[in-house]
């Protein structure tokens, strides 16, 4: 086969940014330790470069290239916007944490290009491999987050506990995908679902195979029953990586599940949707009671998670373009929630105190009204209270679920987001009607309050207007699929 | 006014205004943000009367209609209109936000400014959910004025605030998100629109009639309150500041009111019909068996709030007898006990205000300490317990005639409460403002000050006007109404 370098341009935003990387891991060893401003502005213009490269390229016909293992689409192109924009927030948002902390290394910066790169694959692949090398670059990169504060025995207890269950994780994924290898010869996704639409394979392995790879989704994912890992890697990792880790990965883990279950095996979609079906409820329903109980606030946050990726595969197992697109809306609408909430734990955090449990919470209208105000915006919208944009995600998913005649389940979806209500109304409380239990000003970076001004604002705006946003999430899934 | 839309206006200009009150900040700035309160509330008002002057009267069709693509992708329209049944309700909305910012201008000290701000954008969504011909549009107003009143409890309610607030958020959600369901589903049936207007046209098989029906009752029943769905009202009431109960009672029962109206009624006629009888008795229990509730509280807000459970009973009752009489007698008695419950709960505010008690035994002998304050509370008393030439008696005395035509039974159980009415009013009115003075701290206590005079007084002429002479308010609702049973009594089964 004929190799052209112009074949290369669909893939030059994850080009240019693993060059980058390799020229900040070199720029980064030269710095001292009071310059490192260097190589998080580098960071950020990498970020940016992607960006624009990646907006350039927006089409919206799916063009393949690499012997059809990665493609890039108008989905894609999307995500990738959105995960750039969810990567460099988190940057702002946690330089100072880190300076405070000791933390401030380069290699945190490398570690989360890296996972980044690997994001980009995951949401760009066609083909079983490139989809499980996008998934262990970023897992890996990110068992080395949760580690990074290697004198702190909970993060470490957390990495091992998210490096043994991942690694579970991809195993299942890939005795899975080698089930489905084995019934229907072939790894591309679209080889797959050609062979199943004319019915190759035996349908015995063939669910079997559905089964473990929608196990190791869920894993992922963060579905119940396999969510374990989930509150303590939240609180145990240091909180940039836990924001890093509730953002971007979801749209990436949104991207994946697309990817394999509608892009491969959407033949077998009623079998699968049975299996989501059930991951979603559970998780709705362990997600939202569990976090009632719940006094650290990252923990009750990755409960909260839970429920909310119970509510994003109710989109994906409607089987509808407006689902698919529901589910997409859903999932950047949640990395820009979980981005502001944790967001606000790093602002109100300082040198030598966390503020990760809920009570540190007690008093902030009296406080800082602003940032009160602020975290009431993202609290109403993880409730879904209109009208902020939660509302609209929420909306979405419901009007699929709707369509494709599961009414029983919209109104199991809404009990159990009633029930979720309860603990966002409860910290509402603890900051409005509490008096506060400290007085110590806040301290952080202006760039940092501007950002999160902006992001809780922007769930505000999204939400008085969420029609574009939504658009172009639907035009995404209609161009690619 | 000024070519502008006047239903964008009556929404946006308190929302606005209260945003630039919050803007003020801090309690150093609180004159300004009172100042500056009243000014938004006062032109809120103002603008919401051309709907009143500019109203035709002779037609059922939505007015002053505003149309703008919203969601495209689900069709979902910036749609505002409003007919007899709303008009009223968002001049009732808008004239007590502002009664309740004068009312809250020296009382309330603390976070002045959050607190006017919360009353201000709470009437803009108010006046939203009235005005709103999308049902999404609907909904973002419907839930979203929860989240103001949340904080208005929480923030500056009495000791057990934050209980009653969160009662009254959950109880208030539950029921919304099966309508939101109930809407989503009614989006596919009438094929892909969420026009309000659509969906009264669409027809529907008995039994999802019944479930959207119960969806529906859901969601407006909690709002009313109607018996057994009622218990968080008692405990908002009582823990709200004063201008939170005179809003919960004078604006957001109406709500509930209003959507069985523009939602059941209309959208599923025959399971409304099929069902009439268990509302019916729902609204009776909750006349008679509230009534009698209201007899024994020791707390007069408490009293207040069982006695307003009492009169929504007559409202929805009025609703579901499926005639002119009973549905403009409920329309005109939600009025009147918009007007009526304000005052009391004023009345309440102006002695809590001197005594900081509730409670009726703390007082008694008041009439000498206070003796103008005692004559418009007596006013407000009788008026509660539907003495003619108040606006308690017309609707009651409406919904009634309506009742003995559908069933004497209904009318004779709905008529008990001008005895149970009379009697826990009348009773608490004795107990605090006659007798001797017990109490050493009401002989400190003064008469009401020019400020109270004022918005006393000026809801002693509503409640008289109305009683007097109701012709002005019912004119606007007649072809509403009459449209609106002609909705009723088409079948929509396929």
């Amino acid at each position: 086969m004929n190799f052209n370098m112009t074949d290369l341009i669909p893939m030059l935003p994850e080009i240019f940014l693993l060059a980058m990387l390799s020229l900040i891991l070199i720029v980064d060893v030269m710095l001292k330790d009071g310059q490192r401003f260097v190589t998080y502005v580098l960071s950020l213009l990498t970020l940016a470069g992607c960006a624009w490269l990646t907006f350039r390229g927006l089409n919206t016909e799916p063009v393949y290239v690499l012997s059809s293992m990665f493609v890039d689409d108008a989905m894609s192109d999307v995500l990738k916007l959105a995960l750039y924009l969810a990567v460099a927030i988190m940057l702002v948002y946690s330089r100072g944490y880190l300076q405070l902390r000791g933390l401030y290394k380069g290699e945190f910066y490398v570690l989360t290009l890296f996972a980044a790169l690997g994001m980009m694959v995951m949401i760009s692949a066609s083909h079983f491999i490139t989809l499980y090398l996008g998934l262990e670059l970023l897992s890996l990169s990110l068992y080395a987050m949760v580690a990074l504060n290697r004198d702190s025995p909970v993060a470490t207890e957390a990495a091992m506990k998210y490096f043994v269950l991942g690694a579970i994780a991809s195993g299942m994924l890939l005795y899975g995908m080698s089930m489905i290898y084995g019934s229907t010869g072939s790894l591309l996704l679209s080889d797959v679902s050609v062979a199943l639409q004319e019915g190759i394979g035996q349908k015995i392995p063939l669910v079997f195979g559905v089964v473990f790879i929608v196990a190791g989704l869920a894993f992922k994912l963060g579905a119940v029953p396999f969510h374990m890992w989930v509150p303590d890697v939240y609180q145990g990792a240091p909180t940039p990586v836990t924001l890093f880790i509730s953002s971007a990965p979801k749209l990436a883990a949104f991207a994946f599940s697309i990817r394999l279950l509608v892009q491969g095996l959407e033949v077998l979609h009623t079998d699968w949707r049975d299996m989501l079906i059930l991951l979603s409820v559970l998780s709705m329903a362990i997600g939202n009671i569990t976090a009632i109980a719940q006094t650290n606030l990252k923990r009750m946050l990755a409960y909260s998670t839970i429920s909310h990726m119970g509510f994003l595969l109710l989109g994906i197992l409607a089987g509808s373009q407006n689902g698919y697109s529901a589910s997409m809306f859903y999932s950047v609408v949640y990395a820009l929630m979980s981005l502001g909430g944790f967001g606000m734990i790093l602002l109100l955090s300082r040198q030598g105190f966390e503020s990760e449990e809920l009570d540190d919470l007690k008093g902030l209208n009296a406080r800082s009204p602003w940032a009160a105000f602020l975290m009431l915006l993202l609290l109403f919208s993880m409730a879904g209270i209109p009208p902020t944009v939660g509302f609209y995600a929420k909306l979405s998913v419901l009007q699929a679920v709707v369509e494709a005649d599961l009414i029983w389940l919209a109104v199991v979806a809404v009990l159990f987001s009633l029930i979720g209500a309860f603990y966002y109304l409860r910290i509402v409380k603890l900051m409005y009607f509490d008096e506060p239990l400290q007085n110590a000003p806040i301290e952080a970076s202006s760039d940092m309050r501007m950002a999160l001004s902006v992001n809780g604002l922007a769930i505000l705006a999204l939400g008085i207007l969420p029609g574009p946003l939504m658009n172009i999430c639907a035009i995404a899934i209609q161009a690619s699929l | 006014m000024l070519g502008l839309p006047p239903l964008s206006l009556v929404i946006w200009v308190p929302i606005i205004g209260g945003l630039a009150v919050l803007a003020t900040g801090s309690d150093k700035n609180a004159p300004l943000a009172r100042l500056l309160a009243l000014i938004v509330a006062a032109a809120g008002f103002i603008v919401s009367i051309p709907l009143y002057t500019g109203f035709d009267a002779t037609t059922s069709a939505m007015q002053f209609e505003e149309l703008l693509p919203w969601i495209y992708r689900f069709n979902v329209n910036y749609h505002l209109g409003v007919d007899g049944i709303s008009m009223p309700f968002i001049l009732l909305n808008s004239f007590t936000t502002l009664l309740v910012v004068i009312a809250g201008w020296e009382v309330i000290q603390k976070k002045v400014a959050q607190y006017m701000a919360a009353f201000l954008i709470m009437s803009g969504l108010i006046n939203g959910v009235f005005a709103a011909l999308d049902a999404v549009l609907f909904y973002v107003f419907f839930e979203a004025m929860l989240i103001p009143m949340y904080l208005v409890i929480g923030m500056w309610g009495g000791p057990n605030r934050v209980y009653a607030a969160i009662k009254f958020f959950l109880y208030t959600l539950v029921g919304s998100l099966l309508m939101l369901v109930a809407f989503i589903y009614l989006y596919f049936q009438s094929g892909g629109s969420f026009e309000i207007l659509d969906f009264h046209k669409v027809a529907i098989g008995m039994t999802a009639q019944e479930l959207l029906f119960i969806a529906f009752f859901f969601a407006f029943a909690v709002k009313v309150p109607m018996w057994p769905v009622h218990t968080w009202l008692p405990d908002a009431h009582v823990e709200a500041p004063t201008g939170g109960s005179v809003v919960l009672a004078a604006i957001t029962l109406k709500v509930g009111a209003y959507g069985f109206l523009r939602f059941s009624l209309p959208i599923v006629p025959d399971a409304s019909q099929e069902l009439a009888w268990i509302m019916i008795t729902l609204s009776l229990i909750a006349v008679a068996y509230i009534g009698l509730v209201a007899l024994v509280q020791a707390d007069m807000k408490k009293l207040i709030a069982y006695s307003s459970i009492a009169h929504m009973g007559f409202v929805t009752l009025g609703f579901f007898i499926f005639n002119p009489l009973g549905i403009e007698g409920g329309l005109v008695q939600m009025i009147s006990h918009g007007f009526i419950s304000v005052a009391l709960f004023l009345c309440i505010g102006v002695m809590y205000d001197r005594l900081h008690s509730r409670q009726i035994k703390d007082y008694g002998g008041l009439v000498n300490k206070m003796p103008v304050f005692a004559a418009f509370f007596m006013l407000f008393a009788m008026a509660n317990s539907g003495l003619p030439a108040t606006s308690g008696f017309v609707g009651e005395f409406m919904v009634i005639m309506g009742a003995v035509k559908v069933n004497f039974w209904y009318a004779f159980v709905a008529a008990t409460t001008l005895i149970f009415g009379a009697a826990y009013t009348l009773w608490m009115y004795k107990r605090v403002v006659f007798g001797s003075v017990t109490n050493p701290h009401v002989e400190e206590m003064q008469d009401i000050n020019t400020r109270e005079f004022l918005v006393l007084g000026v809801l002693a002429i509503c409640v008289l006007a109305m009683g007097l002479y109701p012709k002005p308010f019912t004119d606007v609702m007649h072809a509403s109404v009459n449209d609106l049973l002609t909705h009723v009594s088409q079948s929509k089964l396929p």
